[in-house]
């Protein structure tokens, strides 16, 4: 037998199930809210009840004087200690990023703002002694609508106005194309405020041993989290550990450095106690950074035949109270992408950044990304009602040709592959586009109260963030690499360490696969190790969709080193050239005598054993890699939605939905499957269920889950999911799938809706899609068109 | 502080405990039950679910005094030697991603088999709707039932 023939089969392409999951379905679980330190106490937050106030008085002594309390703190007990949280991306020279101190000292900017915190022996008695602290407020004007927020009498947030950035891109002759053009249409959409609701709340646990921190917490950022605490807190980084345990879903969410673990680390060190903070869903819905909340004026200029000439966005983004992580930057990421797959001459963006006394937006699922799909996938069905196109017809005649990749679009972006003529077949034929148009017209001429529409969305995004350079030029606050180490161990199992930080994505499983392939080694031989910046020191950590076409790619570049190690060691073992030696399958083979071979396992234990290495071999076989892509990963697809609207009532219901995706190679279907599906939700989410809502005094009353709709099973339809393929350049082919399904839904739903009610002069309806405001769209079209379809 | 008797995963627990304390942070805290964790604070989202005298409960709703001379199960103790059908389930159809709903998940759709052992798409959906998951878009903890269902899950 050659090494070919009893080669195993490659992992890569497997729906392997899951190495995660034997913990999470029996409650094996480590929660941060699971942890219990000897000695350790509780710490509660007391939150600001104003959106915007002055605080002139805090007093917390009577908090001191209740059972079991240990110790509280207003803003003024940390002084400087406790500087201000950090903004990674300053996105333009003159932005303006006003302090932000974990605990409020003397004015507070949304409701839920840290103004004092109690520590006490369990989380009940820190709870009940908030009550005790006095808190004086001088009440200011709240600042809630960005439209408004920019005039000159309007209250101001900050001493320095409530504009923070102004940030602008413009490419080609954007007034001659709309000079020139044969139909302009113009829109302006709204993204609401979303909140993102990882089912696990925040946790923290920080514990002090001399001058040494161990932060534990609920994080998609172990590695960031540890770098600022070190350059914005002073500690020390090689005082600083990180630990991100299991953690229960982000989406952006935990994407941040937070208030609250830089004050559980502060008071931590004061009272040389370990100290654990965990939210209440209640406190995670105020104050967890919100997503979206942008105002969005979108124009598109065409021929009269569909060809589209130009496009011009100008967008009011609503940061809101502070600067966080990477608010300011999100908006950028979407920048890019409102052309999307459509080839035009001519394109412009603005975006203003203005401050408001809500909770700090920034990085949700998507992020940036999904907002500009939503208004250019909106817009070019307008395009095709003012053209009297057939709205798939519209997107042919503009998208770039398969044959054309690699592209370089009007953004700048280098499109490296894709098929949007391959998808979009696929999605018709599964839809049954054909038929579905046939049943509308059916229902539009019998004048049924169910109106039936169809929704679609051909969308790409940009994800795999991000090379280094780039996010220089966007004076982005770090590089966009991914570190890796594999470690082969004497009796050749694996061990490979990750910079990623998994919370939900699969990397254990997706990660062994890789290896097994690149090594030769079996799936069940490798442990994934990440998580805790003493394990895994160095890493970017997981957002963007970046774990796969950035860490993935780093763990291969790792394997590559082992193999080459390994190489030269068989070569001696097995007395040949080590030019003269292939690898496959696990298996160093003399070429033309495949029975004069070792594997690599063999090599893992002479390597330790050590005796009989050539000169100048180090025994080991481990090795570290740190990849930085060339370019972004763009996945695409084409997304059908067909919705069956009441009329009467204004109910939608979602009848069948069609996905395919093209994200390059898929490592696990299983897992790829899995994410389309979430992705898919909380797009469908977005466009009919959840809105984050202040009223008119800045209080967010949808601060529970039972007023912020995170849809359950029942609200949900089934999904038809399907895949075309395009190599992505990378080694693994590999384009990124965690926001594909979000990016994506959004608009085919609402497009659907709009689609349903065009009979009655519904142009659009504003989200998310209630049946209240579908039932108000159709009577105030009706009523302005004097009569009914 | 109040005496209570529970029988949690099988074993016999006697505490005094305050009447205010909740059934979830009497399992997490007192019993070290962290398999069961808390999701929000207004009964909505499931993830606390354990079984109660073989019910479906959502321990953040349910007091310990409530629980008194109560028999609970929780994640840690469904599995009896070997998977309960419904986790083997939700591992072989990827019904989970970050696992934190899925403990509630798992003991809402124990509840809901037992109650309707054949259900349709349509009932699972109905009977999983005080479970939220953020993760998967519930089509893969859909086909999990189903197949929990097919496979039988009487003991």
């Amino acid at each position: 037998m050659t090494a070919t023939t009893d080669a195993p089969a490659a992992q890569i392409g497997q729906a392997r199930l899951r190495k995660e999951d034997a913990k999470l379905i029996t409650g094996q679980t480590n929660w941060t809210d699971n942890i219990k330190l000897p000695g350790m106490l509780h710490i509660a937050f007391l939150r600001s009840p104003y959106a915007h106030a002055k605080i002139t008085r805090v007093d917390v002594s009577a908090a001191l004087e209740q059972p079991g309390v240990v110790a509280a703190f207003c803003g003024a007990d940390f002084g400087a200690e406790q500087g201000s949280l950090p903004c990674a991306w300053p996105v333009t020279p003159d932005i303006v990023i006003p302090p932000h101190p974990p605990m409020a000292v003397d004015e507070v900017r949304y409701v839920g703002e840290v103004v004092a915190a109690v520590v006490a022996r369990d989380r009940y008695a820190a709870a009940d002694a908030l009550n005790s602290i006095d808190v004086d407020y001088e009440p200011l004007p709240p600042v809630l609508d960005i439209r408004a927020a920019l005039a000159e009498d309007s209250p101001r947030v900050h001493d320095a106005g409530n504009k923070s950035y102004e940030w602008v891109f413009a490419n080609g002759d954007t007034d001659a194309a709309f000079r020139d053009a044969a139909v302009v249409v113009e829109r302006d959409y709204r993204q609401q405020r979303l909140i993102p609701c990882a089912m696990e709340p925040r946790a923290v646990v920080a514990q002090w041993i001399a001058d040494e921190v161990t932060l534990w917490s609920a994080t998609q950022i172990p590695h960031v989290l540890r770098f600022a605490l070190s350059a914005f807190f002073g500690i020390p980084e090689h005082n600083v550990r990180v630990i991100a345990p299991d953690v229960g879903g982000g989406f952006g969410s935990k994407l941040q450095v937070t208030a609250e673990e830089v004050l559980s680390v502060l008071i931590g060190r004061k009272i040389g106690k370990p100290v654990k903070w965990t939210e209440s869903r209640t406190e995670g819905n105020l104050t967890v950074h919100h997503g979206r909340d942008q105002w969005q004026r979108i124009r598109i200029a065409a021929d009269s035949d569909g060809r589209i000439r130009g496009l011009s966005v100008d967008l009011l983004a609503d940061m809101g109270a502070y600067l966080m992580l990477v608010t300011p930057g999100v908006p950028l990421l979407g920048a890019f992408m409102f052309p999307a797959i459509y080839k035009m001459d001519a394109y412009s963006f603005r975006c203003t950044g203005i401050f408001t006394t809500k909770m700090p937006t920034d990085a949700y699922r998507g992020a940036g990304r999904p907002e500009a799909t939503f208004a250019i996938e909106r817009i070019m069905d307008e395009l095709a009602v003012e053209l009297g196109m057939e709205p798939l017809e519209l997107r042919e005649r503009n998208w770039i040709k398969h044959e054309e990749f690699p592209y370089t679009t009007i953004c700048g972006l280098t499109y490296d592959s894709g098929n949007y003529e391959a998808a979009t077949a696929k999605a018709k034929e599964l839809f049954d586009y054909d038929g579905l148009r046939e049943e509308q017209r059916q229902r539009n001429e019998r004048g049924d109260k169910v109106r039936l529409g169809i929704g679609i969305s051909t969308f790409t995004e940009m994800c795999g963030l991000a090379p280094s350079r780039v996010l220089g030029s966007l004076s982005y606050g770090a590089g966009g690499w991914e570190h890796a180490s594999v470690r082969m161990l004497p009796t050749g199992k694996v061990e490979v360490v990750t910079g990623s930080s998994a919370h939900g994505q699969g990397h254990e499983t997706a990660w062994s696969q890789i290896v097994a392939d690149q090594l030769g080694v079996p799936f069940e031989d490798i442990r994934v190790l990440h998580g805790d910046t003493q394990i895994s020191p160095k890493g970017m950590d997981t957002y963007g969709s970046r774990s796969l076409a950035v860490g993935g790619l780093a763990v291969v570049q790792a394997c590559d080193k082992v193999v080459a190690k390994a190489k030269v060691i068989a070569a001696a073992m097995l007395e040949a050239s080590a030019d003269d030696l292939e690898f496959s399958a696990g298996r160093f083979a003399v070429k033309g005598d495949p029975e004069a071979s070792k594997t690599i396992q063999e090599i893992a234990l002479a390597t330790f054993a050590a005796h009989a290495l050539p000169d100048g071999i180090e025994p080991s076989l481990d090795s570290e890699a740190t990849y930085d892509p060339d370019n972004f990963s763009f996945p695409h697809g084409t997304h059908l939605c067909a919705t069956e609207v009441d009329t009467e009532t204004g109910f939608v219901k979602i009848r069948s939905y069609v996905a395919v995706d093209d994200v390059g190679v898929v490592v696990n279907p299983l897992i790829v499957e899995g994410q389309v599906h979430g992705g898919i939700a909380q797009g469908i989410a977005q466009a009919l269920y959840e809105e984050g809502v202040y009223d008119d005094e800045g209080n967010l009353i949808t601060a529970t889950l039972a007023d912020y709709l995170v849809p359950s099973a029942a609200d949900l339809p089934s999904y038809r999911t399907e895949r075309t393929e395009t190599r992505a350049s990378n080694r693994l082919g590999v384009k990124g799938v965690g926001e594909a399904g979000t990016i994506a839904s959004t608009p085919a739903v609402v497009n659907a809706i709009v689609d349903a009610l065009r009979p009655f002069g519904v142009s659009d309806i504003t989200m998310p899609c209630t049946p209240e405001r579908v039932w108000r769209a159709i009577q105030s079209s009706a009523t302005q068109s004097g009569g009914t379809a | 502080m109040t005496q209570i008797t529970v029988t949690v995963d099988g074993v016999k627990y006697v505490d005094q405990v305050e009447p205010r304390l909740l059934l979830v942070h009497y399992l997490r805290e007192f019993v070290g039950k962290t398999g069961t964790p808390v999701g929000c604070d207004t009964s909505n989202c499931g993830a606390c679910t354990v079984l109660m005298d073989g019910q479906s409960v959502k321990s953040c709703s349910v007091l310990a005094v409530q629980a008194d001379g109560s028999d609970v199960t929780t994640i840690e103790g469904l599995a009896n030697g070997e998977l309960h059908p419904v986790q083997r389930a939700f591992h072989a159809e990827h019904a989970l991603q970050c696992g934190y709903c899925t403990p509630g998940m798992i003991l809402a759709a124990t509840d809901l088999l037992r109650d309707n052992p054949h259900p349709t798409e349509e009932e699972i959906r109905d009977g999983l709707e005080g479970n939220l998951c953020r993760c998967t878009g519930y089509e893969n903890i859909v086909r999990a039932v189903k197949r929990a269902a097919e496979a039988g899950v009487a003991p």
